[in-house]
């Protein structure tokens, strides 16, 4: 894949192998690599220093072909599924297991880690929607898929599953608790579906797209409302919540949010913010007094309109990170095992590497009621 | 005013005896109140500062701009498309802001867009034309929602053809005069 433009991008059959530039890469070979929502903020210009060469793909697993001197966790042949973040295992944040910030692996950002083929405010590294990626820390990211494990549910364990589960840890949910969760992507599926596993009382999912809410409200037994049939989302809310809000909201949007006209020209049109902002602006004014706002969606660096003021007068709690897949795969694979997720339920496109083009679109703009789409390499035999 | 009086000196120390001269140092210390767990693992490592054992360097021999926050190069950084052209020497002007800056991610987000048609030049010079047909996906748009196609492709045609028609009649009221 080969970025060209916003809205443009096209299956380059002459990219050069990835080489080995430090002793803890490995190479891998890519069986399967899915478009991700945030993509789309790359795809549509959004993101910041997004160079035209750049080969986006940041969920992905495949078979190692080629490791470093001193990669030791795993071997040629190895299938494994590698964590969107590029982590090094090292320094204090990976120690923490703050696997999403680590200070090794970006120079052009402070603010976030190396990822996967986001561009070069992440570090600048090609991404996995290719035959070939080279992929950092080779010790600390790739995680061996095991043997019973289907490789399309191992590819949404690289950054769906663990995103949308982070989501619903951050909200602190307890045992009956109200969770609200704005967007009905995958992400938002996903973090309604983990929001029961931690007790919760009720989960709400909020979007504008019919067949979306539909498919959340039977995959995650959400109780499910379009935007655009409500004269004021948080009205409704307040209203449906005993007039005080829910106990936690979680933002699985970010930013190009729409339910605003306003608010959506300026973060996405006239790039004066860091993106839309109304699902977390939603999210802060639905939430109870004391609650907590748990943030996944993607904003972009510069700022953005909150209502800042309402947080400090509710004295609400907002928890944000880039999810660390690598703390989380454990239990998540485990979950996985047993049947409580299954991921693989939410692909509902398989598209060939080499029409990556029409699966933006497809993507993008939410045509043949699309909610995650798979690229398959032509070498992926797997 | 800027005072250093009470900086402290390498790593911030955790001790009582090190603050035995603030009246009631820790007194109200309560570990459970951490609003990072579970998300962070508290080691007490922001302590002790930028001082991890760091990774291997990887040999740099393309240019990596870098964030005037950071002290040093990661151990560990992608090589893609360094920077060229104009594009090139509009990102070097915004890496001399910080990621707090305006005239940091501005000057990115222009860069990004001459490097689009840097792209093109590029393609043209190397004997490939742009199939922006391709590029867009339209194909997908054509299939699943022809609406919407035919729509945009009106509109753009008649902005085109305006436009010409405008650059046409203009043409003609100059060589008329």
């Amino acid at each position: 894949m080969n970025y060209r433009g916003p809205y443009k991008v096209r299956a380059d059959k002459n990219a050069p192998y990835p080489e080995i530039l430090h002793p803890e890469d490995a190479i891998v070979r890519v069986v399967r690599s899915c478009i991700c929502g945030s993509d789309l903020h790359l795809y549509h210009g959004l993101v910041p220093d997004t160079r035209v060469g750049t080969t986006f793909g940041h969920e992905f697993i495949g078979v190692v072909e080629d490791i470093g001197s001193e990669v030791t966790e795993v071997k040629v042949g190895d299938r494994v599924m590698v964590p969107f973040n590029i982590s090094c295992g090292k320094c204090a944040f990976c120690r923490q297991e703050l696997y999403g910030n680590c200070h090794e692996s970006n120079p052009q950002a402070t603010a976030v880690g190396g990822i996967f083929g986001y561009s070069h405010t992440a570090g600048g590294f090609q991404g996995g929607q290719a035959e070939y990626v080279r992929v950092p820390y080779a010790n600390v990211g790739p995680t061996v898929i095991p043997e019973w494990m289907d490789p399309d549910d191992a590819v949404l364990l690289t950054d769906v599953v663990p995103t949308g589960y982070q989501a619903a840890e951050m909200g602190g949910i307890q045992p009956g608790d109200t969770v609200v969760v704005f967007g009905a992507g995958p992400i938002g599926i996903m973090a309604a579906k983990s929001a029961w596993l931690f007790g919760a009382g009720r989960v709400i999912v909020i979007d504008q797209l019919d067949y979306r809410l539909e498919f959340v409200k039977n995959y995650a037994n959400a109780e499910v409302y379009n935007f655009r049939e409500l004269e004021d989302p948080v009205v409704f809310l307040k209203q449906t919540t005993d007039s005080l809000g829910a106990d936690v909201c979680i933002d699985a949007v970010g930013c190009e949010a729409e339910g605003n006209k306003m608010n959506y020209i300026l973060g996405t049109k006239l790039v004066m913010q860091g993106g839309a902002t109304t699902a977390l602006h939603w999210a802060i004014n639905s939430v109870k007094k004391g609650g907590i706002v748990s943030i996944v969606g993607v904003y972009g660096p510069i700022d953005a309109l909150v209502p800042i003021g309402n947080v400090v007068n509710k004295g609400i709690t907002i928890r944000a990170n880039q999810a660390a897949p690598k703390r989380l795969l454990p239990r998540l694979i485990e979950h996985v095992k047993n049947g409580i997720i299954n991921p693989k339920e939410l692909i509902t496109h398989r598209i060939p590497l080499e029409e990556v083009a029409e699966g933006y679109r497809i993507f993008s703009g939410k045509l043949d009621n699309c909610i995650k789409p798979v690229l398959i390499p032509p070498s992926a035999g797997m | 005013m800027i005072q250093e009086d009470n900086a402290p000196v390498g790593p911030v120390q955790i001790s009582s005896a090190a603050h035995s001269h603030i009246k009631g140092w820790g007194i109200d210390a309560d570990p459970s109140n951490d609003p990072t767990y579970p998300i962070k693992k508290r080691t007490n490592e922001e302590q002790l500062g930028n001082t991890w054992i760091r990774p291997s360097q990887q040999p740099q021999d393309v240019e990596i701009l870098t964030s005037n926050e950071r002290n040093n190069l990661p151990a560990v950084f992608g090589t893609s498309n360094p920077p060229s052209g104009l594009s090139g020497a509009i990102r070097r002007f915004a890496f001399k802001y910080s990621e707090s800056d305006y005239l940091h991610w501005l000057p990115l987000m222009m860069a990004d867009r001459v490097n689009v048609i840097e792209g093109v030049v590029k393609d043209l010079a190397h004997g490939h034309i742009p199939n922006g047909f391709k590029e867009r996906g339209l194909k997908s748009v054509w299939k699943y929602n022809k609406g919407v196609f035919i729509r945009k492709a009106a509109l753009r045609a008649a902005i085109i053809g305006a436009t010409v028609a405008v650059a046409v009649i203009r043409s003609k009221k100059k060589k008329a005069r």
